[in-house]
């Protein structure tokens, strides 16, 4: 952990969509338990949670997001978007949030990975996506840049998210699991590297950690499927918000991290139910990766919230004519954008 | 979905693959490479002395080729083979009649993967070059067409075919590949983490490519690898790889090719002379700051489809671009251009290759 991070500069968000927190929680005990933890309930989950003691937390139910943000708009934070408003509502500059199926791993030496540890160390290190560097990320402890690398560019950016890899159920859509049923994911990479400026890549949100005070607003709920359900299989929202997320720090200069740290993915769901579901996405996905490969913002756009904002319009533009989920996602970015600025503004 | 050729069986190719090493000394190294190069051609391209005897050990099946043969096979299109510098391997690319290539120093060795199996880098470079490459998106699970890996959720199916790969870039173990001031400053810093990865360089992203143990298809990108004018009579040296990677890859992108990097580790013995090395590289750390910018922005014209054409629009734009910078540019694009006729030269279809490419000496088991 680096020295000049305090823990209270850190927020973890937990988005729980099972009640029963009692496992997940124990097994993250020795890493989390120094950190203030914000546990946001699905608001369309009815059980009761069950959470260990001996946390420092505070947990978010339909109630409590009702009050904040509104009856009519709590609905964004339903399934996985719950975590969305634990974004919202902390103040703290770096936000660590993984799912609550997800334990911590071991490295190849056997050793369990703090994944906290090394999301932190990714954030306070510089990015540096304007040049690969083939030893990966120069910062780490025993490499450096190579031969050929422009010294002009060795000082690197901030970056701004760091995007972490799950061992045993790796993050495939329902088609891909379905196929190789029992393929799980065993390669331990030894790397975390810069994802290169306007390069685009799925985003997952099952293991993710971000400076909030950067760009938390790009961090968004609003692309729902129709047939959206409660596993990963049955959601794109996660994968929208990182084209976004990549599109703002491209544009803004920051950087984005992806490899270590690993977390351990339980096994749940059933692929091939999830399948139909899932379907509707896949498509999407055909239209969204070369649409956001050619969104270019303005000079204009100077902050976070600016871009999501012209993010927005090019979306309601371009694709809101395609899909009416389109539609629906660019007006959810807007209205974050208002939300963001009233509720989520730490001034 | 990926659908990877079978892991127990990648092919060998020993009759589509030349190994190009260029040389100085002795090979003795390639005692070590025997079980996994012994069934392989190689093309030893000797730099320095020619009068020089270059020890091989037996049982090997090469062609060697020292200066007297790059003058005698080239005549006065010769001048664009650096003297003096491991940039003459790429005469070595120009006169192969294989495929694929795979070119490795004389100082590399094979490594251990962290089980302790010694890895058999040509065999990972040639996975590497028959599966596809992932250029339009990345892949966050890094190459999908690696046994146990796949495409990730939120990979459009359309792009899962991937883009024919031209490149393998591997890296090493021990001593890092590093520039003589990080040398300089970190005498004592070994490469000692094996990132078992495969990945694409992605479309638009520039790289540092190291010639220390690379492989091509040579049908595919063969003309882009040209490494440059370094060493004897030359301003620079050192930069011969990089040269030859920016240009590559800037090519690669505008046809729609791919380049890998990460594995195969091979071990990297002998660390050169930091202050040897930074007077080679000198001018270099200086130029790369405008040969990058230069690279990054350069765009192609449509016409060009072929990989020759390609190489001479750049040649033309790094004379009116890089020109500016230092005349030794107006020299390397004159030098691109020679390259790119001594190229086609050698390897026109009416060529008789054994008429001109007559090599020193041959083996033959």
């Amino acid at each position: 952990m680096s020295l000049s991070i305090k823990d209270d500069e850190i927020d973890i968000v937990i988005g729980a969509l099972r009640p029963d927190l009692t496992s997940f929680m124990n097994e993250w005990r020795t890493i989390f338990s120094r950190f203030h933890l914000i546990i946001v309930k699905d608001p369309d989950l009815k059980e009761e949670l069950k959470i260990p003691e001996g946390f420092n937390l505070d947990v978010y139910k339909k109630p409590d997001i009702d009050r904040v943000v509104g009856t009519s708009t709590s609905t964004i934070f339903s399934g996985y978007s719950c975590r969305y408003f634990g974004y919202l509502v902390s103040r703290k500059k770096y936000i660590i949030s993984v799912d609550d199926d997800c334990y911590p791993a071991k490295d190849n030496k056997g050793i369990l990975v703090d994944a906290v540890a090394q999301h932190i160390t990714n954030l306070t290190t510089p990015a540096t996506p304007f040049f690969f560097n083939t030893l990966y990320d120069p910062f780490t402890e025993g490499a450096d840049f190579v031969r050929g690398y422009p010294f002009s560019l060795r000082s690197g950016v901030q970056c701004a998210l760091s995007c972490g890899l799950w061992l045993n159920l790796a993050d495939y859509d329902a088609p891909t699991q379905a196929l190789k049923p029992e393929e799980r994911n065993s390669r331990y990479v030894d790397a975390v590297l810069t994802v290169p400026a306007r390069t685009l890549m799925p985003i997952s949100g099952i293991n993710i950690a971000f400076n909030r005070e950067v760009i938390g607003p790009a961090l968004l709920p609003s692309l729902r499927l129709g047939g959206e359900g409660k596993f990963r299989w049955e959601t794109m929202e996660d994968i929208w918000s990182g084209m976004c997320v990549k599109v703002v720090c491209d544009h803004l200069g920051h950087g984005v991290k992806t490899g270590m740290p690993y977390v351990w993915r339980n096994d749940r769901g059933d692929a091939i139910a999830s399948l139909r579901k899932e379907w509707e996405g896949v498509k999407l996905m055909e239209e969204v990766v070369p649409f956001f490969q050619s969104v270019r913002l303005s000079r204009e756009a100077k902050t976070t919230e600016d871009c999501v904002a012209e993010v927005a319009n090019v979306v309601k533009e371009q694709l809101g004519s395609k899909d009416p989920m389109f539609a629906r996602a660019a007006k959810a970015m807007v209205d974050w954008v208002k939300l963001w600025k009233s509720v989520g503004s730490s001034t | 979905m990926a659908t990877a050729p079978s892991a127990k069986l990648t092919p060998l190719l020993k009759d589509e693959l030349d190994i190009v090493i260029p040389t100085i000394r002795n090979l003795d190294f390639l005692e070590m490479w025997r079980p996994f190069f012994e069934q392989y051609h190689l093309i030893i391209v000797q730099d320095g002395d020619p009068s020089k005897k270059i020890r091989v050990p037996d049982g090997f099946d090469y062609q060697l080729y020292n200066r007297n043969d790059v003058n005698r096979i080239l005549g006065p299109k010769a001048s664009c083979i650096s003297f003096k510098d491991s940039a003459c391997r790429c005469f070595g690319y120009l006169v192969s009649k294989k495929k694929y290539i795979f070119t490795i120093d004389d100082d590399c060795f094979v490594a251990k993967d962290p089980s302790g199996k010694e890895i058999n880098a040509l065999e990972q470079h040639i996975k590497n070059l028959l599966t596809p490459s992932t250029t339009h998106f990345f892949n966050t699970l890094y190459d999908p067409y690696r046994e146990g890996a796949d495409f990730v959720r939120g990979y459009p199916f359309s792009l899962r075919e991937g883009a024919p790969t031209a490149v393998s870039h591997g890296l090493w173990l021990n001593i890092p590949d590093y520039d003589a001031p990080t040398q300089l400053v970190k005498p004592l810093e070994r490469n000692t983490r094996y990132v078992d990865a495969v990945m694409t360089v992605p479309k638009g992203t520039l790289f540092p490519m190291c010639g220390m143990n690379l492989a091509f298809d040579r049908e595919l990108i063969g003309p882009a690898m040209y490494f440059g004018l370094m060493g004897d009579g030359q301003p620079i040296g050192r930069y011969d790889d990089m040269w030859a990677g920016w240009c590559m890859k800037v090519i690669c992108d505008h046809l729609g090719l791919g380049v890998k990097t990460g594995l195969p580790y091979i071990w990297h013995s002998k660390a050169s002379s930091p202050f040897v090395n930074l007077k080679k590289e000198y001018k270099g750390i200086f130029w790369q700051e405008k040969a990058i910018p230069f690279f990054q922005s350069v765009s192609l014209p449509k016409e060009c489809s072929s990989v020759e054409k390609c190489y001479l629009a750049l040649a033309g734009e790094v004379k009116s671009k890089l020109g500016e910078v230092d005349p030794y540019f107006i020299k390397l694009a004159d030098a691109m251009v020679t390259w790119i006729e001594a190229w086609n030269m050698v390897n026109s279809p009416g060529e008789k290759p054994a008429m001109t490419s007559l090599p020193n000496a041959t083996s033959k088991k």
